[in-house]
């Protein structure tokens, strides 16, 4: 579909309160259903259904607009971005963080940051950014622009205790040293700063801080915004999470919303689609977790490892379009022990025995480990295979997801993803 | 007897499952009851080449390309050490490129290499991304190779060196589908990863044997229960075929 790109503008400028986009390689669908229920109290919302974040799946949304819609919230495609926003003319621009992830797509990560940095250049003065000031790449875009909210996570007790392996950017932006990191939070993220003094995180405008982390259950941290501290009780688990929340409330904030108030709603959050998503089937539960790249899996890994023993787990990799062709990043997850107290481990997907290979060389391909490539029979044996009142955890990439919910909902367990509430 | 395996620079050379190829070599020694150290050189560091009897060479982003390729060639001399006393190097994607004389990208701007190989590369236009199928003869055997490759680099060798394999699906080492990667006694580079080590067992278990040749051991490996890998390359195979793009 070719749209031209005023078209874009007019339909976009009907939302009176301005347009939210909000781009990231990790979790822009969970940001921008939270800052939907954040917003959702006050006006209707137009917003893009997950995955929709290309320009044709944005320009369908604006088309679709619900009449009485005042303000639009679009989670939008790192590549994508920069066309997006010049026809687009958001008022807030979220820009959360830059992992490498579909390589094979985009290009490499180098190229879309490249891409960004002319992006912002180029901005009207009047768009506020909201940046992930914990990814260097993303805060060194700030350079000398009035309109900006840095976020981020300050609290050492929460810190990896090693350096992440599937660290991307650790070099200085400017001139190429190595940063010194006083914490690293997930990946690349974390308090940063050049040795040589040519970049350190910027000042956080909203900071999490006494981050408390409860299993799969959530997280609660203390927010301290321009307009005050407040108490954050996030259903989600993991700092992604608490990044994804600070995000939202700095976005709502932008547009009016007290933080206090945004922290509030938000407690009241369901899970986006394959986030952490819980659906009750036969007794059991499964939890829904999606994977995209290695830091991403890492984390879910960890948010779910004190809760796997005695349960079933089935992974499922698909290698289509959206998911990534090349899958090459499974060997960059550290699931070495991670698995080893799950009672049984299925792979599934399209490329199911390249799994089981992976589970291999960490030593887990004992009797635990079987291989079911169709991915709606995978999940129903590892569902069979649970004591009732057990837990399935379901980490699928993005298409396997996609063929985990229509199953789900075939079955009457789950509304539809775009009809639910949130 | 412990062998050590050396991957150069993997805080910066570990772009496309890198650490796999690490992983791979290091547990099929193990599960052979080999003792085996991974002792990775860290940017700033020597590298010793009496102490490395396996060396990894893995592709980084563009930009830290640049970075590593001048760490790396201070480093040369000692490659080269280590080469001709017979250690066995696997260099992938960007370390490929980096074992050559130049890498051109295409703004023009010059990238130095090691110059261990005679080969450079010029970016093209393109990248050539895509499953790919590579006939490779090996130490008296023939093997398909599978795996991914995604480069824009279109690397020309030098004429007295030999390519690693003959392209049956995929864009090889110029684009234009004919071969692929090279090979000068035990020092390999390919633009296939995947990575590669995991589905090409067999490439796996020639480093090692070499590694152990090069501590004065017999190059002789117990067999292992391949099965699963087995069927990681049918299906590999499989994919390849299905998208054959040249």
């Amino acid at each position: 579909m070719r749209i031209a790109p005023d078209y874009l503008g007019t339909l976009a400028e009907r939302l009176e309160a301005g347009v939210v986009t909000i781009s990231a390689t990790n979790g822009k669908t969970t940001t921008a259903a939270m800052l939907n229920t954040i917003l959702a109290h006050d006006t209707t919302v137009c917003r893009n259904a997950a995955g929709a974040n290309l320009v044709s799946g944005i320009a369908t949304t604006l088309v679709h607009c619900p009449a009485d819609a005042r303000v639009g919230v679009l989670e939008v495609d790192e590549a994508a971005l920069p066309i997006v926003a010049a026809s687009v003319r958001p008022r807030v621009m979220v820009l959360g963080n830059l992992f490498r992830d579909q390589l094979d797509r985009h290009g490499e990560l180098e190229l879309v940051a490249d891409r960004w940095r002319t992006m912002v250049a180029g901005l009207d003065p009047q768009v506020t950014l909201v940046l992930g000031a914990d990814d260097p790449a993303i805060d060194a875009l700030a350079g000398t622009r009035g309109q900006i909210f840095r976020f981020g996570i300050d609290d050492p007790a929460v810190a990896l205790p090693s350096r992440d392996a599937a660290a991307d950017s650790t070099f200085c932006v400017y001139c190429g040293a190595a940063y010194h990191y006083d914490a690293m939070y997930l990946g690349h993220l974390g308090a940063y700063s050049c040795p040589r003094g040519d970049h350190q995180r910027g000042a956080l405008d909203f900071a999490a801080r006494a981050v408390r982390l409860d299993g799969v259950r959530g997280s609660v941290f203390r927010l301290d915004a321009p307009d005050g501290s407040s108490q954050v009780v996030l259903p989600l688990p993991g700092l992604y999470n608490v990044e994804n929340a600070l995000a939202a409330i700095a976005a709502a904030f932008a547009l009016g919303v007290p933080s206090a108030l945004a922290s509030q709603r938000l407690a009241a959050f369901a899970a986006a689609f394959g986030r952490f998503e819980r659906i009750a089937i036969d007794g059991r539960e499964a939890v829904l977790l999606l994977i995209k790249n290695p830091t991403g899996a890492n984390e879910a890994l960890r948010a779910i490892a004190a809760d796997l023993a005695g349960n079933q787990v089935v992974v499922a990799l698909n290698d289509g379009v959206a998911d990534g062709r090349d899958v090459s990043w499974i060997w960059d997850i550290d699931l070495e022990g991670l698995l080893e107290p799950a009672a049984g481990v299925i792979c599934s997907g399209t490329r199911a025995v390249e799994l089981e290979l992976r589970l291999r060389y960490a030593d887990l391909d004992d009797a635990r480990v079987g291989r079911v490539a169709d991915v709606e029979t995978a999940v129903g044996a590892a569902i069979d295979a649970t004591r009732d009142g057990g837990e399935v955890y379901v980490l699928a990439t993005y298409t396997a997801m996609l063929e985990i919910q229509r199953a789900l909902t075939r079955r009457g367990l789950t509304q539809p993803y775009w009809k639910t509430e949130r | 007897m412990t062998l050590r395996i050396v991957p150069l620079y993997p805080e910066l050379l570990s772009m496309y499952g890198d650490r796999g190829n690490v992983r791979v070599l290091a547990q099929r020694a193990r599960w052979r009851g080999l003792e085996v150290e991974v002792v990775p050189l860290a940017l700033g560091e020597e590298l010793d080449p009496v102490r490395a009897d396996v060396i990894l060479l893995g592709g980084g982003q563009d930009r830290d390309q640049a970075l590593v390729a001048e760490a790396l060639r201070g480093q040369a001399p000692a490659l080269g050490s280590a080469i001709a006393d017979g250690v066995p190097l696997l260099a992938v994607c960007g370390g490929y490129q980096l074992l050559g004389h130049r890498y051109l990208d295409q703004s023009g701007r010059e990238t130095l290499g090691t110059g261990l190989v005679d080969l450079e590369t010029i970016a093209g236009p393109k990248r050539l991304v895509g499953n790919v199928l590579v006939d490779v003869e090996l130490a008296g055997a023939r093997h398909s190779m599978v795996g991914f490759e995604n480069h824009a680099g279109r690397t020309t060798l030098g004429s007295g060196v030999a390519p690693l394999g003959r392209v049956i699906v995929g864009a090889g080492n110029d684009g234009q589908g004919l071969s692929e990667g090279c090979r000068v006694g035990r020092v390999i580079g390919t633009y296939v990863h995947g990575p590669l080590l995991p589905k090409n067992p067999w490439l796996a278990d020639q480093l090692l044997s070499w590694a152990l040749d090069h501590r004065g051991l017999p190059m002789l490996l117990d067999p292992l229960d391949d099965r699963i890998e087995g069927a990681a390359v049918t299906a590999a195979v499989a994919q390849a075929r299905r998208e054959r793009r040249f």
